[in-house]
């Protein structure tokens, strides 16, 4: 027996889904907006695997655009190459995630030795190696396409792929929070030497959370990579590393509601703006959003949401 | 032989400029563990106010750092009693967070076209540019001057720390930021102080690379704030002789791999170097044991 929210719950998803489906098949919603609403979707996906690397494994990570780029070159490479059309995408998808996992197993195995700001500066320089790895890749390999950027990969990104990719991943962190496994990583997060204390083998944990963590910023790259369908190594800088941690701090460290909201705020709120201010001041646009953040982080320093979560995604929880 | 020991000193040259940004870097951070990631904004406000110095204002060059190193130690307090200030006691990372707010808003409203515009300015050359030749290795009047004005502010900062009596509240700070305060010690004036010491370094830092790389654009404060956040960490943050050594380990390096190796490599290897640095002594190279609260 479902509850009467969760039923409220499923229902709203499936509303919104189809508004946007009709109203981009009746033209009401332009392909502009159709596309940015896509791009909110896997900035979540991709902001949710930070969260758990950072707000519930507590492992600082200024590298995480690294991992979203290896899963969008590499999709993007095997979609490109591999010519048997649309079918190809899913197995591109994964194989992305699973060469983010991979890299991020290999790279997370040395590093999450360090800890807190080490870490992060350390993940930091990990992802400029690889930006800069990726402007150099045409050597190797000429259809990575290097500093001039990689050009002609297919449209396969739609919004049913995103909008069932996102929910899946807001899913698959909840259950993931909530299981053992899951605990385990936040006792690392409040106390490494106590969780060490009562057995918890936290090299584990903290690699599991950003092995995790890594796949899920692969998979949103493998959905960018396929909705633009060019790639250039500027997408992966470590500023891109920063709109990350942005949203998950907005949001609030360790809450999934918090990451979805501030992920769709702020991608509609940086082409909202786009639209609001009238031409003159548009050059506004990019002074106005660092002010809105610093303001809002000194109203709210523990983030929209600071810990809480809607009820539904919490189990267990009586509604 | 004698390309290597050109390239040393262009790599001595670049590290001198990274090391003046790495202290204000490695100085905030040991006083309020605070990754100040607008300190390269700082950095490349003070290259345009020593611009405007010279070129609209026909300052003599001495005159001119000292200008853009006065501008930047008001800029520094300023951003610091608004940004960080009402987040001392909150989670570290809401300050970080308006750290990188703080930056893109300097990035942004300074190239609007009213304040210093959008577009690359070439630097003018306040000295006579002269080549001296050493034995097949030649040196500039400029690489002079960045040498020895550098070594001259390292030396009076580290004079500053060690001898002075604000220096030694300030190591109190860094020590124990309560217990300097139950000692009597102002510490927001404090904090103050190292903000506006860090930011006028940054200054003289963003001079000297405007007249050594003479190009500047808004922008240009973005990498060299990273290396020298990078020579800091390297160093072990919040040691100041350690912000020295890295920064001229990494100006070295980046040199020696772009002259040997590949131009466009240079990034790899600086920041391979502190992975690796980091992976063998986790706290930089004179970095102290990291204190393990159990």
């Amino acid at each position: 027996m479902m509850s009467r929210s969760r039923w409220i719950v499923i229902i709203v998803t499936a509303a919104i889904y189809a508004v946007v489906m009709a109203t981009a098949a009746a033209k009401l919603l332009n392909p502009y907006w159709l596309q940015i609403f896509q791009f909110a979707c896997i900035m979540t996906i991709s902001a949710l695997g930070l969260n758990v690397i950072y707000g519930y494994t507590g492992q600082f990570s200024l590298g995480h655009a690294a991992f979203y780029g290896i899963g969008a070159y590499t999709s993007a490479l095997i979609t490109k190459s591999w010519a048997i059309g649309a079918a190809s995408f899913p197995i591109a998808l994964i194989a992305g995630v699973l060469a983010a996992a991979v890299v991020g197993f290999l790279i997370g195995l040395p590093i999450l030795r360090l800890r807190s700001d080490y870490l992060g500066i350390a993940t930091l320089g990990f992802g400029i190696i690889v930006k800069v790895l990726f402007d150099n890749a045409d050597a190797v390999l000429p259809t990575l396409g290097g500093s001039r950027g990689m050009t002609g990969i297919a449209h396969y990104t739609t919004f049913t792929w995103v909008y069932l990719l996102a929910i899946g991943t807001v899913l698959l962190v909840r259950n993931f929070v909530y299981s053992s496994s899951g605990r385990a990583c936040i006792s690392v997060r409040e106390d490494e030497i106590a969780a060490e204390a009562i057995g918890i083998n936290t090299t584990k944990y903290k690699t599991l959370g950003f092995v995790m963590g890594c796949a899920l910023g692969g998979l949103a790259g493998g959905l960018y990579a396929h909705l633009y369908t060019f790639l250039h190594p500027m997408n992966i800088d470590f500023l891109k590393s920063f709109d990350v941690l942005l949203i998950v701090v907005l949001g609030g460290l360790g809450s999934i509601s918090g990451t979805v909201v501030a992920a769709c705020a702020w991608t509609l709120l940086l082409e909202g703006l786009r639209v609001v201010l009238p031409s003159e001041i548009l050059d506004w646009r990019l002074v106005i959003y660092p002010l809105l953040l610093i303001v809002v982080m000194l109203l709210r320093p523990q983030g929209l949401f600071g810990g809480l979560e809607f009820k539904f995604l919490k189990p267990g929880a009586k509604s | 032989m004698a390309y290597f020991v050109q390239q040393l000193i262009n790599g001595l040259q670049l590290g001198f400029v990274y090391a003046l940004i790495a202290l204000g870097y490695t100085m905030v951070y040991g006083i309020v563990r605070l990754i100040n990631f607008a300190h390269g904004d700082v950095f490349m406000v003070g290259a345009y106010l020593g611009f405007y110095a010279i070129t609209r204002a026909h300052m003599p060059f001495p005159l001119a750092i000292l200008v853009a190193m006065a501008g930047c130690a008001v800029l520094g307090v300023v951003i610091e009693r608004i940004a960080y200030k009402p987040l001392r006691t909150a989670p570290r990372i809401a300050a970080l967070i308006t750290a990188i707010g703080v930056s893109l808003f300097i990035e942004y409203f300074t190239s609007l076209r009213f304040v210093f515009g959008p577009n690359y300015l070439a630097y003018p050359q306040p000295i006579r540019i002269v080549n001296y030749n050493l034995g097949g290795v030649s040196i500039t009047s400029i690489q002079i001057v960045v040498f020895a004005v550098a070594t001259a502010l390292l030396i009076f900062l580290q004079l500053f720390v060690q001898k002075t009596k604000t220096g030694m509240a300030m190591r109190a700070v860094s020590f124990d930021r309560d217990t300097a305060r139950l000692m009597g010690i102002n510490v927001d004036w404090i904090i103050s102080i190292t903000f506006a010491i860090g930011s006028a370094l940054a200054a003289a830092g963003g001079v000297l690379y405007g007249m050594a790389y003479p190009q500047i654009n808004p922008f240009m404060g973005i990498m060299p704030g990273l290396k020298a956040f990078v020579a800091a960490v390297l160093g072990g943050i919040g040691v100041i002789p350690g912000a020295m050594i890295g920064a001229l380990i990494l100006g070295v390096v980046e040199v020696l791999a772009a002259a040997f190796v590949s131009s466009t490599m240079r990034d790899v290897f600086a920041f391979g170097i502190l992975i690796l640095v980091l992976l063998v002594k986790p706290t930089g190279i004179l970095g102290g044991p990291s204190q393990e609260k159990v």
